[in-house]
């Protein structure tokens, strides 16, 4: 390209100023791969639902109890395949910064309701037979670099003075959905029965169901929750995307915080790049005309402007995207078991590439179209 | 043959007729330029001269297609011009015109060969080709061996050189010249009008120029002189050359 030289040698003009204003885009594009990342993650639960899956919670929360004898009246109602139920163990491992999600499971229908969490045969023969096991999410093991077979103490929290629980750890579960939740540990109802003080006997935290079709899941949904009513323990029940859905909105309105940081961000950089242009063209007034004079035509300096734009644009663009890529990873090392996995998806790093062209482009069209205006004779008359 | 009082023949180079520029400020209207006449023919070499605000930038501007006039015509090797799109104005700038500035006007971040390059960055030359023609108008001007070196790096004589270089390696029709000793020392002045007449002398080249100072004027073959937008004299070199420049 011939112009090549002409646009680098004004980009280098004001290296300082090329530098910032580089410098902008690679920080915006950082932050708006991270809060990209971050709103995928708390969107994933919902986006990797099963959609023929429902969860059931206690009416008031959660935290709230229901009694383990539901699951058979609920196994009796048509169109439920399955039922596995789960309790939530609240644990860490040697130090409080070590948390990750526990929970205590029925492992003879754990497989039936969540199939895409795959354990190993071997490995589940082991952990059904071993009072004491327990499977671990493969980023969990990596994260304390467990290995099949280590004792792997827990200190309970949630349960009172019942102290630390040992495990063995029998497995490890992976799972095929791009970020996926491999963070959880798992181990049998019974051995948590067993250790829990007498009030909490004989609940579950929820049930999670697996349906014949999806189609099915509102009617279902109501009959189960008509079936608690006025009962001790009423239920609520709901879709699994629904339900994490509703788990993110505790964290309060995440997508529009995220939307308002980014906009703003992206407002900011708007008028930084539109300014960079700005005093970048008004600095050389004189010398554009002067290419105008010479044969220069309008079109190719609105070209100059809007190429010096997009080159710091995609530059300061390449740049903070190559920054996340290099920490999302250890962020999402030091976030574990706080987030679910921060995946930065082909797809951000696009939309980030083309959100960076688009603010580039939109930077420097003012300036530029200022400048393929200008008159000749009057700016060669201030030179 | 220069001629002003439009009887000139339809084969001059530059033919200007009833030319005229009319600027309206503050409701006020400025003539400029009234009904003015020009024959220039190829090779010749004319000083434009008057005082400040006659209209001497003006009738370059108008002539170099950088403005367009109130009223009548200018045709430059039978192009007429005055009634050209911008656009068109643009390319036939490109092609016919190579402009010198008083202050030179180069682009600072770029060196002496990438501003003689700009006008050949328009044509359809290769890269070895731009190069050649680049090479040979900075031998012309006598900066072959400051083909890389910055404007900053160059004295204002040789700045001045870079931009004649960079007005002729296009070969264009005829070249501009707006005051171009006008912010030199008498020496470098002078060394540039000795690159100018060798421009028209040895390259054939046609040369309209506007300038203040008489003895730069006298070089020229005939200077025309603007008073209030009138041209109201003429002088032919051979009555004043007796002075020289030196």
């Amino acid at each position: 390209m011939k112009f090549r030289s002409l646009i680098f040698a004004n980009l280098f003009r004001k290296k300082m100023r090329l530098v910032l204003t580089i410098g902008s885009f690679a920080v915006a594009l950082f932050l708006f791969a991270f809060l990209a990342v971050v709103k995928g993650a708390f969107n994933r639960g919902a986006d990797i639902a099963g959609a023929d899956r429902l969860i059931i919670i206690n009416r008031i929360s959660i935290i709230n109890p229901l009694p383990l004898s539901y699951r058979d009246q609920i196994l009796r109602i048509p169109g439920v395949k399955a039922v596995t139920h789960n309790n939530w163990f609240g644990g860490v491992y040697q130090e409080e910064k070590n948390f990750f999600p526990q929970f205590a499971i029925d492992p003879e229908n754990q497989r039936k309701v969540l199939p895409e969490l795959v354990v190993p045969e071997d490995q589940w023969q082991t952990f059904l037979k071993d009072r004491e096991g327990c499977i671990a999410g493969a980023r969990t093991a990596a994260r304390f670099g467990w290995k099949i077979g280590d004792r792997i103490p827990i200190k309970s929290i949630g349960y009172g003075s019942t102290g630390t629980w040992e495990f063995n750890l029998d497995g490890i579960y992976h799972t095929d959905k791009v970020g996926g939740d491999e963070n959880q540990f798992w181990f049998q109802w019974d051995r948590f029965e067993e250790g829990v003080p007498q009030s909490f006997k004989g609940n579950v935290g929820w049930y999670v169901l697996k349906l014949d079709n999806p189609d099915d899941a509102v009617r279902i949904a109501k009959t189960i929750d008509n079936m608690f009513a006025n009962s001790s323990y009423e239920t609520k029940t709901e879709t699994e995307s629904a339900f994490a859905a509703g788990w993110v909105k505790q964290f309060g309105n995440i997508q529009f915080l995220i939307l308002t940081i980014g906009a703003v961000v992206f407002f900011t950089l708007l008028l930084v790049t539109g300014n960079t242009m700005a005093i970048s063209v008004r600095e050389r007034f004189g010398e554009l005309a002067v290419l105008k004079a010479i044969g220069f035509s309008d079109r190719l300096v609105l070209f100059f402007v809007l190429g010096e734009s997009l080159i710091i644009a995609l530059v300061g663009g390449l740049l903070g995207l190559g920054l996340a890529m290099l920490a999302v990873p250890a962020l999402g090392n030091a976030l574990a078991g706080l987030l679910p996995s921060l995946v930065l998806s082909p797809q951000i790093l696009s939309m980030g590439l083309v959100t960076a062209i688009l603010v580039g482009v939109a930077g420097g069209i003012l300036p530029g179209v200022g400048a393929m205006r200008m008159q000749v004779v009057s700016a060669l008359r201030r030179v | 043959m220069v001629r002003v009082d439009g009887s000139g023949q339809s084969g001059s180079l530059i033919q200007v007729r009833g030319l005229g520029k009319v600027y309206r400020r503050a409701g006020e209207t400025i003539h400029v330029l009234q009904n003015l006449n020009l024959d220039v023919d190829k090779g010749e070499f004319v000083a434009f001269m008057g005082p400040s605000g006659s209209g001497k930038t003006t009738l370059l501007n108008l002539l170099g297609g950088l403005d367009v006039p109130s009223n009548g015509s200018i045709t430059v090797a039978g192009d007429e011009i005055t009634h050209m799109s911008g656009s068109k104005l643009t390319e036939w700038r490109a092609r016919h015109v190579g402009f010198i500035f008083q202050m030179y006007n180069l682009i600072p971040v770029l060196t002496a060969f990438q501003n003689v390059e700009l006008p050949l960055l328009l044509t359809k030359l290769s890269k070895a080709e731009r190069r050649k023609h680049v090479e040979t108008a900075l031998g012309v001007v006598g900066l072959a061996d400051r083909m890389n070196h910055y404007p900053r790096q160059l004295s204002g004589g040789q700045e001045q050189r870079v931009a004649i270089a960079r007005a002729i390696v296009a070969d264009p029709t005829f070249l501009l010249c707006d005051e171009p000793t006008g912010d030199l020392d008498r020496k470098s002045a002078n060394e540039i009008m000795d690159l100018i007449l060798r421009l028209v002398k040895e390259y054939g080249k046609t040369v309209l120029m506007v300038t203040h100072d008489p003895v730069v004027a006298r070089l020229a073959d005939i200077t025309l002189h603007l008073e209030k937008g009138v041209l109201v004299e003429s002088t032919q070199r051979a009555e004043v050359v007796a002075g020289g420049v030196a």
